[in-house]
Parts: structure tokens; sequence; C-alpha cells
């Protein structure tokens, strides 16, 4: 056990350091907005041009061939700099580490450095109205177009996150009606601008249009955007979503800078502040401590060759309902004055709506803990 | 950055495992309650394997290894419920006085501690108590003390109020000396009680699918699944606390105090928590003494309280982080 970060991983940390305290913009309006996304593309072109977009990917990408542990580290201080959430997450952390996994090389190269680049921006098409945690039960379908080389997809997809302002879409579509329902799926991505594709921005819980609807009507994908087998689909869909729940998308440094803006808060108001609410700051700065060792936990079990199973259900609970607890401790210190949308505290109910989200999205927590009994614990299934 | 343990390490840690299930199982802890000496037996057995001595220097009969070497094995010590004191004898007391006790690395003469808290486990048994007064650790012979027991809830988990008078000659370390003692307490004690957790978890998964209402077994329930994924949440995230802690103390980390403190409260609300669903979960059967589960249960009981609370250690935790400190005024 060496808990301390190599000359090179410091050299890493003090570098990044550097150029993101130099160049993190400030007052930047929420991504989930149109403005607000061309705005936040802008900065991650700028992450792109210096070569902190995806560290962790090829150079080729545009990566630095990060470990995973210079990627924790990144991560740190890019949230310790004050950066914001990253609008392009759902392609650089959700489908790419599928395409890397199963996308064949014409795909990579085809895709993955205008992801990098930010020019090309993806969602994820799992949801629709009648399928939410039951995945398996989508009834949106693709239909073969053998004149074309590719397949017609009809259907509609929903609760699509920044659906309105991406380009492109991945998402399972039924290829094979008469099959098993987990068999039969395919993995498409789909072209938003394409024929037969409408999106319509829907309004989320904090006001912004976060949220999109996306309806298919004999929309054509060409055989080129299919990543995996035909009705293979389901296995591929799987690859991303323990990206989903895991570590790759919710890295410790969020957490870190979300606890420590909740220090910095309860010393504002702390003269005023219940003497309870001590505890709760001490609380969620430890737990948020708990979520970053329980990941250099992992990441050096990965590094030495292991791999994510169902544990990554664990970590999906814990650092959703983490972020929950530390939003409702810094809502109890503002008083009030929490309710306001508006001025220096905005934030952390901006904050607050937003990590409601996490409990339901990336399968909600309840089925995460059926995950854990079942597959972690061994108890039997129904 | 390395986080984990080495092959010799968890070799050790599995040899310890093995012997405790053959010296130290249930019906041996169930003894201990009752029995003259309160010992399972084990005592001899984890002597001859070094474990007992383990952080005494070779010169004086042990094994010259650290807190983080100790860690697993706490943790075994903590699953098996073992009723000796071996936190406090060999992560508390030895590092201090193995030197000038002879005997005491091989566990024929038997320590005690207590420096920074109040009850002294096993008092009367033992030869010699490590204890602190005014920030500064004594080493005190139990004839010269004075032991009043205090029947506990967990009957193997033996506990005294001790009288005794500091003097100049049984002083044996420093207020930065007693600190570490005291760390070192509630680091060992937060590995019993990951162990202990652990125990509760497994034993508790085992009978919910086992037992069988309405013709399935409960574990098939989502109600009773989702309690016991909260447990395995808790003991997930507190034991890499536990061995973050455990290297501090062993290199002399300058928060080691915090991390010992977030390691304990994570353990000590993983284990009271694995106390509650496994009562819970096993139901009536679980409610009576005939049974084991409450040997755990109540060890969780004592040993969360032990060695500072959850709630103490937040409070410790917090005095660091949150208040601003202004020596350079």
């Amino acid at each position: 056990m060496d808990l301390t970060f190599t000359e090179d991983e410091e050299a890493f940390r003090a570098e990044a350091r550097a150029w993101l305290e130099a160049h993190v913009p400030r007052g930047l309006p929420s991504g989930d907005t149109r403005e607000g996304f061309a705005r936040h593309l802008e900065w991650e072109r700028a992450l792109f041009d210096a070569r902190w977009a995806v560290v962790s990917w090829p150079v080729e990408y545009g990566g630095r061939e990060a470990s995973l542990m210079e990627w924790l580290i990144f991560e740190e201080e890019y949230y310790r700099a004050g950066a914001p959430q990253r609008v392009t997450q759902n392609g650089i952390f959700l489908l790419a580490p599928t395409l890397f996994e199963l996308g064949t090389k014409e795909q990579q190269d085809r895709i993955l450095p205008r992801m990098a680049a930010g020019e090309e921006t993806w969602c994820q098409g799992w949801s629709e109205p009648n399928a939410g945690s039951d995945l398996a039960g989508i009834s949106s379908r693709a239909v073969r177009d053998d004149a074309a080389g590719g397949w017609r997809l009809t259907g509609q997809k929903t609760w699509t996150t920044r659906g309105a302002f991406c380009d492109r879409l991945f998402g399972l579509f039924r290829t094979d009606p008469e099959a098993e329902r987990h068999r039969g799926l395919t993995y498409f991505l789909v072209d938003l601008r394409a024929d037969g594709v409408t999106v319509r921005p829907v309004e989320r819980l904090d006001g912004d249009e976060g949220f999109a609807e996306v309806f298919l009507e004999d929309a054509f994908v060409p055989d080129a955007d299919v990543l995996g087998e035909v009705n293979e689909g389901w296995r591929v869909a799987m690859a991303t979503t323990g990206s989903e729940r895991g570590l790759t998308l919710r890295s410790p440094g969020r957490f870190m800078a979300t606890a420590a803006r909740l220090i910095d808060l309860y010393r504002e108001k702390a003269d005023a502040a219940d003497p309870t609410l001590r505890d709760a700051v001490v609380r969620g700065w430890m737990d948020a401590e708990a979520y970053r060792w329980q990941t250099f936990w992992t990441v050096t079990r990965m590094m030495e060759g292991g791999r994510t199973g169902p544990e990554s259900s664990l970590v999906k609970l814990f650092w959703s309902e983490l972020d929950v607890r530390l939003h409702a401790t810094a809502l109890s210190l503002l008083g009030e004055r929490a309710e306001l949308v508006d001025g220096p505290d905005a934030a952390w109910m901006k904050g607050w709506q937003f990590s409601l989200s996490g409990p339901i999205y990336a399968g909600t927590n309840e089925i995460q803990r059926n995950v854990v009994a079942e597959r972690v614990l061994g108890l039997p299934r129904r | 950055m390395r986080f984990s343990f080495t092959d010799d390490q968890l070799a050790f840690r599995d040899a310890v495992r093995d012997l405790l299930a053959k010296e130290c199982p249930p019906e041996r802890v169930r003894a201990a309650w009752t029995s003259d000496d309160g010992r399972s037996g084990a005592w001899p057995a984890l002597a001859e394997m070094g474990v007992v001595g383990i952080t005494a220097p070779e010169a004086a009969g042990g094994l010259g290894l650290d807190d983080l070497d100790l860690v697993l094995l706490l943790e075994e010590t903590g699953r098996a419920a073992l009723p000796e004191p071996i936190v406090e004898h060999s992560a508390v007391a030895l590092p201090f006085v193995a030197e000038q006790l002879p005997g005491a690395a091989t566990g024929d003469v038997l320590l005690s501690a207590a420096p920074g808290t109040g009850l002294v486990p096993y008092a009367a048994d033992t030869d010699a108590l490590l204890l602190e007064r005014d920030g500064r650790l004594h080493l005190v012979r139990t004839a010269d003390a004075t032991l009043t027991p205090r029947p506990s809830v967990d009957g193997a988990h033996r506990v005294y109020d001790v009288e005794w008078r500091a003097t100049a000659a049984t002083t044996v370390g420093d207020p930065a000396d007693a600190a570490l003692a005291f760390d070192r307490g509630a680091l060992g004690t937060a590995a019993q009680l990951v162990g202990v957790a652990q125990h509760l978890l497994d034993t508790t998964v085992e009978y919910a699918g086992q037992r069988e209402q309405f013709g399935v077994p409960i574990g098939s329930f989502q109600a009773v699944k989702h309690h016991l994924a909260n447990v395995a949440l808790a003991l997930e995230f507190a034991r890499p606390l536990v061995y973050r802690a455990a290297y501090s103390v062993a290199r002399g980390d300058p928060d080691r105090a915090v991390h010992v403190s977030t390691a304990k409260a994570h353990a000590s609300d993983a284990a009271a928590l694995a106390a509650r669903v496994g009562l819970q979960v096993h139901g009536a059967i679980g409610y009576t003494t005939e049974y084991d589960l409450h040997l755990w249960m109540k060890r969780a009981w004592a040993l969360a309280g032990a060695w500072g609370d959850a709630a103490w250690h937040r409070a410790r935790v917090g005095r660091a982080i949150l208040d601003v400190h202004t020596e350079e005024q």
C-alpha cells in the first residue's frame, strides 16, 4: 500500500491545476438551455484544444493516455477549480467506452475525434414512455431496408437529457419483435437531423429545457451506424450502463468540491445555524471522503487487472444519495432564503433539484438495491 | 497511489481467519459469557502465530510489523467476535511497552489499555494496564490498581472501572504518545467493527435465503433485500476508510486523527446498522439468546461506543475541518 501520489502523478496534477486555474470560465449559464449549451461547448472546445477534454483516451483521438488514477486526479482538479459538469458527458463517458470496447475501427476513427472536440454531441436514447427502469420493455423498432443498406427506425424516446441541443442519439431499438425481450434489440447511432426525426424540448423540474422527447418515423440509419452485432443490443447497452452507474461519470472530485463549498457556506452561516447542522456538514464531508477512498480502492483493483461488476450499483447508490444529502444540508443552512433562484446562493437550489435526479436516472435506486441484493449478496430473485 | 494490501498481508489474514474458525467458533464466544476467565481459548494459538506480538520489535519477541499489517487481522477478530482484548494488548499497549515487559510479545503477560477512554476491557485478567492521565501515558501494574467490574450488555466484553495512582515511575509516554495510543485503540476497534458487521451481514443473508414464509425465502422480498443492500452499502464505504486510517497511523500522517475518526464513525455506524437490520430480518429468533445472532449484535453495540462513538468522532472531525484555526494570532 502506498497512498502517496507518484512524481509523475503530482506533475500531472500540477499541470492540470495550473491550466484549469487560468482557463476555467466564470458565471456560465446552465448548460441545459440552448444558449448555455452553446457557451459550454466553447469551454469544452478549449479543453479539447489543450488536450484536457478526454485525458484517458489515446493520443490519436485527442487524449493523453492517462491512467485511471490520473483521470481521477484530473477530475479532482477540474471540480476543485470550479469547472462545470460536462455537457458532452453522455458521449465521452457513456458512448465512448462502448465504442472503444465494441465499435469497429471505422466507427472509432469517424466518431471519437468529433465527439472529443465537441463538434458532434450525443444524447442517450434509452427511456421510452412505457420503458424506464424496465429497459428491456422498449417498443421502438427498426425494420430492415436492404435496398438502402440500413434500417428504418420508428417509435419514441423520452426524458432524453439535452436531446434538444445534441446532434446525435445512441439508443436501443427492437429489430426482432419475435425474440425474447432481452434479445432482438440492436444498438443504433442515430442522426437527430435525419428525415423522420422530430425533437420536442421538455422543461425539467428546474425550469431548463434539459429534457427532450424524440419521435422517429421511418428514420434511416445506415449499417455503418449499428454498434455491435444486430440483435446483440442488450449486451452492448449493458457495457454502457456499467459506465453510467460506476465511476466513469461520477468521479469523487465532484462531491469533494460540493462538500468543500458546503463547508464554506457553513462558515459563512454558522453563527445563525442550528447546531445540529454542524453534524450534517461533517457527515457530508466524511461521506465524500468515503466515496473518494472507496474509488481509490476500486481503481487500484482495476489497474491490477480486476473489473467492476454489480458492485457498481453500490457506487451509484452512494454518490446519488450523498449528493442529495449535501444539497439538503446546504438548503437548511440557507433557511428561508433557500427558495431564492436568483442571487449568490441560488446554485444550491439548482443543485438540489439536479441532485434529486440522481436516485432516478441510470436505473432507479430501488433497482440498484435489488441488483446489490441479488448479484452482490446472492439473495434469491423472485 | 496503490491502495491495496500485499499478498503476504492477505495470506496472513486468511491464516488468522482459518485459525479463528477453529479456535474461536461461536460456541466459544458463548461460553466466554459465563466461564471464569471469560476467554475463548484462542489466545495461545494467536500468540503462536505471531498475531499477539505482531507490533513488538523482533528483539522483544515480536514480528516488528505495524498498524497496517495488523488491521486486516483485527478485522478477523471482529468477525469471530474474539473476546480477548487484542486491540488493547497488541495494537495499543505493545508498541509502547514491549521492551520493558518481557512476555508481553508472546502473550504470556496480558495487557489491557484505555488511554483517553474510561472502561478498561479485561482488566482483572491482565498483568498491567496502559492508561492516561493529564495527557501522559502510564503503565500500571494491575495489582496496584482497584478494579470494579461493570457488567456489559455484551457478556464477553468484560469491562472495569479502574482506580489507580499516577507517579513519575509509572509514566511511559508524553501527550503525543497518549494521542497515538488513543488513535490506535479507535482504529483497531473500527477494524473489529467492520468484521463484526461483515459477520452480521453474512449470517443474515444466509438466513434470509433459507427462511421461508408465504412459500418463498424471505430474502426474495424487496423490503428485506433493500435492508440488506443498505448494510452492504455502509460496509463497502466504511472499509476503505479503515484501511486508509491504518496507513495514516503506520506512516505518521499529520492528519491521522481526522482519518481515524472518519473511519471509526463510519465503522460504528455500519456495525450498528448491520445489527439493527440483522435483528429485524431474523425476526423473533434473533430476539432470543439461544440463537447466536445476539453475540455479534451486542459486540457491535459495545464496540460502537468504545474508543469514542460515531458522534464523538464526527465532533472531532468537525473541530479539524470547520473551525478556523488561528494559532498565528
